[in-house]
């Protein structure tokens, strides 16, 4: 439908809209009238992408020159590839609806994983090897001597590229991953150089966060895209913890030993270089000398990892003289290495700041401040003029030069911290050194300030005012939609106590409680008896689902569990999780229905969904709050009182509950799914936790099912079950929590909906 | 002995019951003479024996017993001076003969029996049936003959169709529940069933099983080995023990493992690839790998075993069918396309992820389009609600349809789909709110059962537990066969031919029978026992007869009329 948003031609993909989605544009808008940046929460199964990219896109061909650029990052692969599919879907309706043919691009850019086409290389299955193998067919100095030497393999797609693609650009259209893959099997070139060369003049851009947040990786592909663009962060409820990734760094006594390895290789092939290739080092020496950043010219395809800090950070000036000379850098860095061992040999914990590291640094080794600044781009510089041709190998190196870098740049929001050994089994000495980002605002502060609008969305953000303060920028729209339903498609309920009428608490005093244990799985197992299909179930941490699952066996609630429904358990190795999930699908498909035990914060509580039969209830056993113990976490609750005065209770129910939000809401995939989430947790019920679940799910979590025992939920399941069972059709939903054309012109109703929609506006 | 019969075998040096003697094997029967003597001690009619055992190889004695069918047995002992070796071959002789001639006089006890054991076994698997056996025929509403070729038709029909592949229970291993017997050991109770089904879950089970059951071990040997191994206690650790199911379970991890390496085919859930960023490891405060420090390793085994199981039940049920329906094997290869993009492959986007992608990403109910596809549900328009609440006397035009044409089941399902619309559209103008709309029906409900919002304050009490169980069953009971009288009844008419004229009269009697000696006592003894309240449990039965009563009244009135 051709819907008018405030004045604004949207070209939306569908013939009716849900009143939600039209608030939504709404809010978009005004935020992107105003150059600002939003906070938008809708529930999910609302159709957030289609939404957002409907109408960035129209707002993009009304508005040419002042939006010229969409980012659209989201966080896991699917994702991305669904938001591909979406805006495939986008653009041939507008061009149908227009007439005109489409003069948009829209490209997708993910890892040489996805994207290579190399016979070989393709078969790759690890990320880090793909990169490795890729760059030492592609770097420049590598096609310099197959110049000279046919025998030098090279990468024959990344050639054809650089001769004939690099001028031309590839017809407008959406690309997703096995469009340029197909693209580039066809042409013969490259599909990741492709990619990365498009995505500066496309319109869309869709990746993954990294590309933008994390400085190492967005400063070699994101530097170049225009400012006046709009970024959307998706699936956003733990941008948080992506920033403070992307900052921090920890080193272990292996990788120390591995970095010295390195220091090895590197002085042997500088001396080699030394005696055959003088006047290349010459060469380097007089550049850096000379004070140019880079010694050499840089070709995209030979740097894989920029400088670790932030662009602003980065000091143009000339690199210091103590470590000019290949020779001296080598033994600068060797110094640092061997500092670096005997911190680790340490018998307590130590935590310190980054000043104080320094100082100590240099009292011990006479190491200063500044040549460590300028560690991670000394090294690259050398590795480019060794011409080293695999660098994942030195990957162990890089990392400890990153380190050095960040711990003398940043003074403020950091903090070191070394452990002796695992707070889990104390007598296996494992030191660790954590070089730990605190503060989230520091990762995410160029792009807030870089881009003219960053919209940050999610189906779960509430409390909605902790985001503004955590990542420390003002929001000019700020706003929370709920989900309008014909029907109560979902029911939510707190569980506080079995049926012998002990709480239920995964406290930690109480959580091996036999009661507590055998409560839970009484629970699980008469859920399990009348909810058809599949049911998914989380824990709040690893080693609590395998101590509880112990004791089910035990105490034979896992034979009465398979009596109902088969079952599958998350375990914490990828690909085994992966085939218990897909046939967990396969249980549910064949009507034999099926439980999934698995971890809130784990990948299947951050990445699967589990809509329709796939999920008709989800129980959210305990609270899942973080590991409190941990003293990288002391360290950044602390520096939040500090800093931004949160309360240290404020961020981890905080946190807790949007994972907890996060779990549940797996189950919700549409208006026309239904799922019923189960909190099973006494604690729930307090306001201070209940008052963070998202709006959408509070509004139908009413008082009377707040505190429930096992066999009151019971009774509920039935009756909403029953209730569910019953046709449910397009008539149904047509002017409640569906809209035509002509409803929604309808002023009244838009007021109406208007109202409904919104909870609240900031 | 009569002279007449020939001597087929002549075996010297036999004992039996300590007394040495000659066996001697004949036309009709085998005997056994002492030593010394000319009469025969011992004679058993070849019919009369059932089945010969011999005595296992390595036994000090060579012996042979024959079970006769009253259940006695006798045993004779081989006692060649020549050795065992000899006395091994005069047993086998024996055994052979017997062996070639048991059969000839077995044979023909059979087919006579065949058709009654047939029904017998028939009527103990369907308890159903039995019921309805005892109900009507024994006391002597219709007779046997009639009960087997008209009531019982479908069970014998279904006999001919093949039978359905039985599923495997996802908890058939719960279900074997060890019970102490007392003195410190542990039974267990394992049904064919249960054995079908692990043979069925783990093949390198039943492989094992082949090679060394009727040869190296008994089979409670085996299965007392099973149950003591390391692989079926597999969360609990012994480490060092090699037994004989060791290989089993490596054979399973391998197969796991292949499963892993063949690779994920649906995008959405492989969690490996889910990670858009290769960096190496050190960055992050995440820890890389959890390398189960923390964590049990009794445990995680355990917690594998769980996966590894419903895995294999699963595919235990579904080997049979992936052969028609190309769905597994279809996706193994579109994985491999996908990964592997050697040169051609890679050129044809892998179209199932792109139909999963899809139907992901679009919504239903936001089109107009997708939604005329699914036609809006049909709704039941009733035009007499007491008759479907109650149930009466079909139209007659309605029990023309007899199971003549269910030969073209396609065909039947597109007529039966066009008289549905006729009849839709016959029905739907008029009292179409004469019918309360299901949702508030439904919600209606739903207040009304224990929870609701109806129903606070109340203790459930309905007349499922006012009425004793026992009397519910044989309620039931009349109830079916009630049903199943009635059934053949109304199937009668409109009764066209002379045979169904005459089918209705009989079944008519039948009722009358089955009114005036089961249904009659039943209430009586209800009466006698339980208060005279519950008179109102036979009520709808009687409703049922009357109805037919009186169909059967107008038939008859009209019959005479026309034969007038």
């Amino acid at each position: 439908m051709k819907l008018s948003v405030d004045g604004l031609i949207v070209y939306f993909p569908y013939d009716y809209i849900y009143p939600e989605q039209y608030a939504y544009m709404m809010e978009l808008k005004r935020g992107l009238d105003a150059k600002g940046h939003c906070l938008l929460e809708m529930p999910s199964g609302t159709g957030k992408t289609t939404t957002l990219l409907s109408l960035i896109v129209a707002y993009m061909i009304e508005n040419p020159f002042s939006v010229v650029k969409l980012i659209y990052c989201s966080r896991t692969v699917p994702e991305i590839e669904k938001v591909m599919e979406e805006l495939k879907r986008l653009l041939e309706y507008i061009e149908k609806e227009r007439n005109i043919p489409n003069t948009m691009t829209g490209v997708v850019l993910s890892s040489r994983k996805n994207l290579c086409v190399h016979p070989q290389v393709s078969k790759e299955r690890d990320g880090k090897i793909v990169d490795g193998r890729c760059h030492s067919l592609t770097a420049s100095y590598v096609r310099e001597r197959h110049k000279t030497d046919e025998s030098v393999p090279i990468c024959t797609f990344f050639d054809r590229y650089d001769i004939e693609g690099r001028e031309g650009t590839i017809p407008p259209g959406v690309y997703n991953l096995d469009d340029l893959k197909m693209l580039g099997q066809k042409m013969g070139w490259c599909p990741y150089f492709i990619a990365r060369q498009t995505i500066l003049h496309a319109q869309i851009v869709v990746y993954s966060y990294h590309y933008l947040l994390d400085p190492k990786i967005a400063e070699v592909v994101s530097k170049e895209l225009s400012r006046n663009a709009v970024v959307v962060f998706d699936e956003a409820h733990n941008i948080d913890n992506v920033c403070i990734d992307s900052m921090s760094v920890k080193i272990t006594r292996r990788l120390l030993d591995k970095s010295s390895q390195n220091l090895q290789d590197l002085e042997t092939s500088v001396k080699e270089m030394r005696e055959t290739d003088e006047a290349t080092l010459q060469n380097e020496y007089e550049k850096l000398v000379e004070g140019l950043r880079h010694a050499n010219e840089e070709r995209e395809s030979d740097v894989i990892l920029a400088n670790p800090v932030l662009p602003n950070e980065i000091l143009h000036e000339a690199v210091p003289g103590n470590i000019r000379t290949a020779e001296h850098f080598v033994s600068f860095l060797k110094r640092f290495v061997e500092y670096l061992k005997t911190r680790l040999r340490v018998q307590h914990v130590v935590q310190e700041s980054s000043a104080g590291f320094l100082k100590d640094c240099l009292e011990k080794v006479c190491i200063q401040r500044k040549p460590l600044r300028f560690c991670a781009e000394r090294l690259s510089s050398m590795l480019r003029t060794l011409e080293i041709a695999d660098l994942t190998d030195f990957s162990p190196l890089t990392l400890v030069t990153h380190l050095a870098t960040l711990v003398s740049t940043y003074t403020k929001g950091f903090s070191i911290i070394v452990e002796p050994f695992d707070d889990k089994n104390p007598t296996v000495s494992n030191p660790i050194l954590y070089f730990s980002c605190l503060d989230s605002s520091i990762a995410i502060k160029p792009v807030f300030e870089r881009f003219q609008s960053v919209i940050i969305t999610s189906g779960t953000l509430s409390p909605l005012d902790m985001y503004p303060k955590i990542l420390d920028f003002h929001p000019v729209i700020m706003s929370s939609f709920t989900m309008t339903l014909a029907r109560p498609c979902l029911l939510p309920m707190i569980v506080s106590k079995g049926n012998d009428q002990v709480a239920i608490s995964s406290r930690y005093e109480t959580r091996e409680d036999v009661a507590v244990v055998r409560n839970y799985g009484q629970l699980l197992v008469e859920v399990a008896s009348v909810v058809p299909d599949g049911v998914v179930c989380f824990f709040t941490s690893y080693l609590y689902l395998e101590s509880v699952v112990a004791s089910w066996y035990d105490q034979g609630v896992i034979s009465n569990l398979q009596r109902h429904k088969l079952l599958f358990i998350e375990t914490q190795d990828a690909a085994e999780t992966s085939l218990a999930l897909l046939n967990y699908i396969k249980a549910c498909d064949t009507g034999r229905g099926a439980v999934l035990l698995s971890v809130a914060r784990g990948k299947v509580s951050e990445g699967v969904d589990f809509d329709h039969h796939l999920g008709r209830a989800v129980l959210m056993f305990g609270i899942p709050y973080v590991y409190t113990q941990s003293r990288i976490l002391r360290a950044r609750l602390e520096y939040l009182r500090d800093q931004f005065q949160i309360r240290e209770n404020d961020f981890l129910t905080f946190d807790a509950m949007r994972h907890a939000a996060q779990c549940v809401g797996r189950v919700l995939r549409g208006k026309t799914d239904y799922g019923i989430m189960i909190f099973a947790d006494k604690r729930f019920s307090r306001s201070d936790k209940r008052s963070k679940i998202p709006k959408w799910i509070q509004e139908y979590l009413s008082d009377n099912l707040c505190n429930l025992s096992t066999e009151e939920c019971i009774q509920m399941c039935k009756r909403f079950l029953r209730k569910m069972a019953q046709p449910f059709t397009q008539e149904d939903q047509m002017g409640v929590s569906l809209l035509t054309l002509e409803q929604l012109e309808n002023e009244e109703l838009m007021k109406k909906t208007e109202q409904k929609a919104h909870a609240q506006i900031g | 002995m009569s002279s007449s019969e020939d001597v087929l075998l002549q075996v010297n040096e036999v004992r039996y019951k300590k007394g040495d003697g000659t066996l001697y094997a004949m036309n009709e029967r085998l005997a056994w003479i002492l030593e010394g003597k000319d009469t025969v001690s011992v004679s058993h009619r070849y019919a009369d024996i059932k089945t010969q055992k011999i005595s296992p190889i390595g036994k000090p004695k060579i012996q042979l017993q024959v079970v006769l069918n009253d259940g006695t047995s006798s045993t004779f002992h081989f006692v060649n001076k020549q050795g065992p070796e000899a006395q091994m071959k005069d047993r086998d002789v024996v055994k052979e003969l017997l062996q070639q001639q048991l059969p000839r006089y077995q044979a023909p006890a059979r087919p006579i029996n065949k058709e009654l054991e047939e029904k017998n076994r028939l009527l103990t698997q369907n308890p159903s049936l039995l019921q309805l056996y005892k109900d009507l025929v024994i006391t002597q509403v219709i007779t046997a003959d009639e009960f087997w070729a008209k009531h019982a038709a479908k069970f014998m029909q279904k006999q001919k169709a093949q039978a359905q592949e039985i599923g495997v229970s996802g908890a058939f291993l719960a279900d074997i529940k060890p019970q102490t017997d007392g003195c410190n050991g542990l039974k267990y109770n394992l049904t064919p069933d249960i054995i079908e089904s692990i043979f069925k879950t783990y093949p390198a089970v039943k492989t094992k099983y082949l090679e060394h059951v009727p040869i190296k071990l008994s089979e409670t040997d085996f299965w007392t080995k099973f149950f003591q191994s390391h692989y079926f206690h597999r969360d609990r650790i012994h480490a060092g023990i090699k037994d004989l199911f060791t290989e089993c379970a490596k054979l399973d991890d391998q197969e796991l493992k292949q499963d892993i390496n063949s690779g994920i085919s649906d995008p959405l859930v492989d969690i490996t690839s889910f990670e858009d960023t290769s960096l190496a490891e050190g960055y992050g405060i995440t820890p890389d790998k959890p390398s189960g420090s923390g964590g049990n390793i009794v445990h995680q085994s355990m917690i594998k075993r769980f996966n590894q199981h419903s895995i294999m039940v699963l595919k235990a049920c579904q080997e049979k069918e992936s052969p028609k329906t190309n769905g597994p094997t279809a996706d193994g290869q579109q994985t491999t396309n996908g990964s592997g993009s050697s040169s051609d492959t890679a050129l044809k986007p892998p179209e199932e992820k792109r139909m999963r992608l899809k139907e992901k990403v679009t919504y239903e109910d936001l089109d107009t389009a997708s939604s005329a596809l699914t036609a809006p549900p049909l709704r039941l328009n009733l035009s007499k609600v007491e008759g479907y609440l109650q149930g009466s006397a079909p139209q007659s035009s309605y029990s023309m349809e007899t199971n003549n044409s269910a030969a073209d089941p396609k065909l039947r399902k597109d007529e039966f789909r066009k008289e549905l619309t006729l009849w839709c559209s016959s029905h739907c103008g008029q009292g179409s709110g004469s019918v309360v709309k299901p949702a508030a029906a439904v919600s209606a409900l739903g207040e009304l059962t224990p929870g609701g919002e109806l129903m606070k304050g109340f203790i459930a009490e309905s007349q499922a537990q006012l009425v004793p169980s026992e009397l519910q069953l044989e309620l039931r009971n009349l109830y079916i066969s009630m049903c199943e009288l009635l059934r053949h009844f109304y199937a009668c008419f409109p009764p066209t031919t002379p045979q169904l004229e005459e089918k209705v009269v009989k079944m008519y009697e039948a009722i009358n029978r089955f009114h005036a000696s089961r249904l009659t006592s039943f209430e009586d003894r209800v009466r006698a026992e339980f208060s005279p309240i519950r008179h109102h449990l036979t009520s709808h039965l009687h409703q049922l007869i009357a109805a037919a009563y009186r169909k059967f009244d107008t038939w008859k009135m009209r019959h005479k009329m026309f034969m007038r």
